[in-house]
């Protein structure tokens, strides 16, 4: 274990997140964990790190920070025209980064956020099971919260000696700012009229600037309820579309409160939540309706793509 | 209502809601805690989370690993199981409160809002252990109930900016403890010096869904020998055992 990264400049928003926190929302922790699940893991897998292991997420505008030792990095995720001493860093591979280097970043091309992997993670310590920074609670991560200028970071072990790797190009997501969302409705989708259902599914939303690690609130059609908006609290699952009194959506990601008295309209297929989690203020979102059985075979097919991926990384 | 049979929602594609009902009822609440113990008795390997609150469980598992209708068909035989009788009965864990003044601004609102005098707000707040619902909102934030009919007080009209850790308050028919300093919108009724939610240990919350609470007063100088206490780690939190499931009944 080795100090890698210095922070210089430490960005607008730069946190830890690994997977996530699991098991203990149960008592009211959230989750956690990267927005983006696909970005992390293809940073993790370029650099022979586990999947789920600790890196930078990197919001809108990128930190800069002097390598402390002779490692491996991989950047993934949003374009925020990352630089490996001022000359542009290419994405999406491993990239041997030398002690007194300097990584940093400039103006947000694409997407929203993106992530920093180093050869054996970000080693800060593990709370409850997980390295994931949960800021409004002042938990895991560097002391609970964004990274500072001076913050100094450590890597874990590595075990291997990796040479770089390089992400095959049909692997690499683009990032769209109008994204269809695939939705399977429920658990109160019996809460709303008809054609409330019609609007959520049929009219467009906007991400508002109200949106961050927590959920996205959208502008647009309020979406008609029966009668009330508020239900006994239940759970939230990741990707939650609640809908409280004036009708406008809120998508509940990575940070949201374990229980919610709203009711939830649907929920969005998992893995378009990585699109959603690279969608800025002002970008165009569109509901799709799927089947539960449609809904399965969409992830029957990512996990063939993923396993197809890992061969080459 | 209780309903005759769960109902199984679906919560995307990794997770499924089990729902007893849509009332916040003892015993409805019973049948949550009931299945969550089943469930984690079970080990089910695909098994993630299960986010268990008043009414319903939210049951988060791998999809990798078993199909949608695989996982509801084990978790409706699992809540057809009515073997309550192996499960651990509920705890009382007691919590020390200093009522009023500096620890509860909102004692002598509650106390005009109900007609009573102060004292007899706090006797009738601490007069009988509380059903733990769930825990939401903030980490370790347990909703309790139901406080006596006579104390039930809405939230005030706009939220604080700032409650203080360990302040007790009251939402409706509903009590609770804030574990951390957060905003909030509970009338404050007393404060109490332990904690309720320990980041470094496991499980993390003090209360957990299912067991009890009782509010046992104290005064200043007690208040702040157990805060000192607390911060030297040599406080111990008093539980006992529910001995009948159904003293909790009452509430």
């Amino acid at each position: 274990m080795a100090e890698v990264f210095e922070v210089v400049q430490p960005g607008s928003l730069t946190t830890v997140q690994d997977r996530g926190r699991f098991g203990y929302q149960q008592y009211g922790v959230p989750a956690s964990g990267a927005m983006d699940s696909y970005a992390l893991m293809v940073a993790n897998l370029l650099v022979g790190n586990d999947e789920g292991d600790a890196c930078l997420e990197i919001t809108v505008l990128g930190p800069r920070l002097r390598i402390l030792g002779d490692t491996l990095v991989a950047t993934t995720g949003a374009d925020l025209s990352p630089a490996l001493n001022n000359n542009p860093l290419p994405m999406w591979e491993a990239v041997k980064v030398y002690s007194g280097d300097t990584i940093s970043f400039g103006h947000p091309k694409r997407g929203c956020r993106s992530y920093l992997s180093v050869a054996g993670g970000i080693d800060v310590p593990e709370v409850m099971g997980s390295r994931s920074t949960y800021v409004r609670s002042c938990l895991g991560g560097l002391e609970g919260r964004p990274l500072r200028s001076g913050d100094r970071l450590r890597s874990g072990e590595t075990c291997v000696e990796i040479s770089a790797r390089k992400l095959p190009s049909q692997y690499i997501p683009e990032y769209q700012s109008e994204n269809e969302l695939r939705v399977i409705l429920g658990p109160q989708d019996d809460y709303f009229t008809e054609r409330g259902i019609q609007t959520f599914l049929h009219s467009e939303y906007r991400v508002s600037v109200q949106a961050d690690r927590m959920g996205y609130r959208l502008e647009g059609l309020p979406i008609e309820h029966k009668a009330g908006a508020g239900i006994i609290s239940d759970g939230v699952p990741f990707g939650a579309v609640q809908v409280p009194g004036d009708g406008l959506p809120i998508i509940l990601l990575a940070d949201r409160q374990t229980t919610g008295g709203y009711v939830k309209i649907a929920t969005v297929s998992s893995i378009d939540l990585c699109k959603l989690a690279q969608a800025k203020p002002g970008d165009g979102v569109r509901f799709l309706q799927v089947t539960k059985e449609e809904a399965c075979q969409l992830l029957i097919k990512y996990n063939r793509k993923i396993d197809a991926l890992k061969q080459y990384i | 209502m209780i309903y005759e049979k769960p109902r199984f929602l679906p919560g995307g594609d990794r997770a499924v809601f089990v729902e007893f009902g849509d009332t916040i009822d003892p015993e409805l609440n019973h049948l949550v805690r009931r299945l969550m113990l089943t469930i984690q008795k079970a080990k089910l390997p695909e098994l993630v989370e299960i986010v268990p609150t008043y009414r319903s469980l939210l049951v988060h598992y791998d999809p990798r690993l078993i199909r949608p209708e695989k996982m509801r068909a084990k978790l409706e035989i699992l809540a057809e199981k009515t073997d309550a009788g192996e499960f651990p009965a509920p705890k009382v864990t007691e919590i020390p409160t200093a009522y009023g003044d500096e620890y509860g601004h909102d004692l002598d609102f509650i106390a005009k809002y109900s007609g009573l005098s102060s004292e007899e707000v706090i006797r009738l707040h601490a007069s009988k252990a509380y059903l733990i619902y769930m825990l939401g909102f903030i980490p370790g934030f347990a909703y309790l109930g139901r406080v006596p009919p006579r104390i039930a007080t809405p939230r005030l009209p706009t939220p604080r900016a700032k409650i203080l850790a360990g302040s007790v308050g009251i939402a409706g028919n509903q009590t609770g403890i804030y574990p951390a300093e957060s905003p909030g919108g509970w009338q404050l009724i007393g404060r109490t010096p332990i904690e309720l939610f320990r980041p470094d240990k496991e499980p993390p919350a003090l209360l957990q869904m299912g067991n009890y609470v009782k509010f046992v007063q104290i005064n200043a100088e007690e208040f702040n020998s157990i805060r000192e206490k607390v911060v030297r780690g040599t406080y111990r939190v008093k539980e006992t055992s529910l001995m009948r499931e159904n003293d909790g009944g009452g509430i």
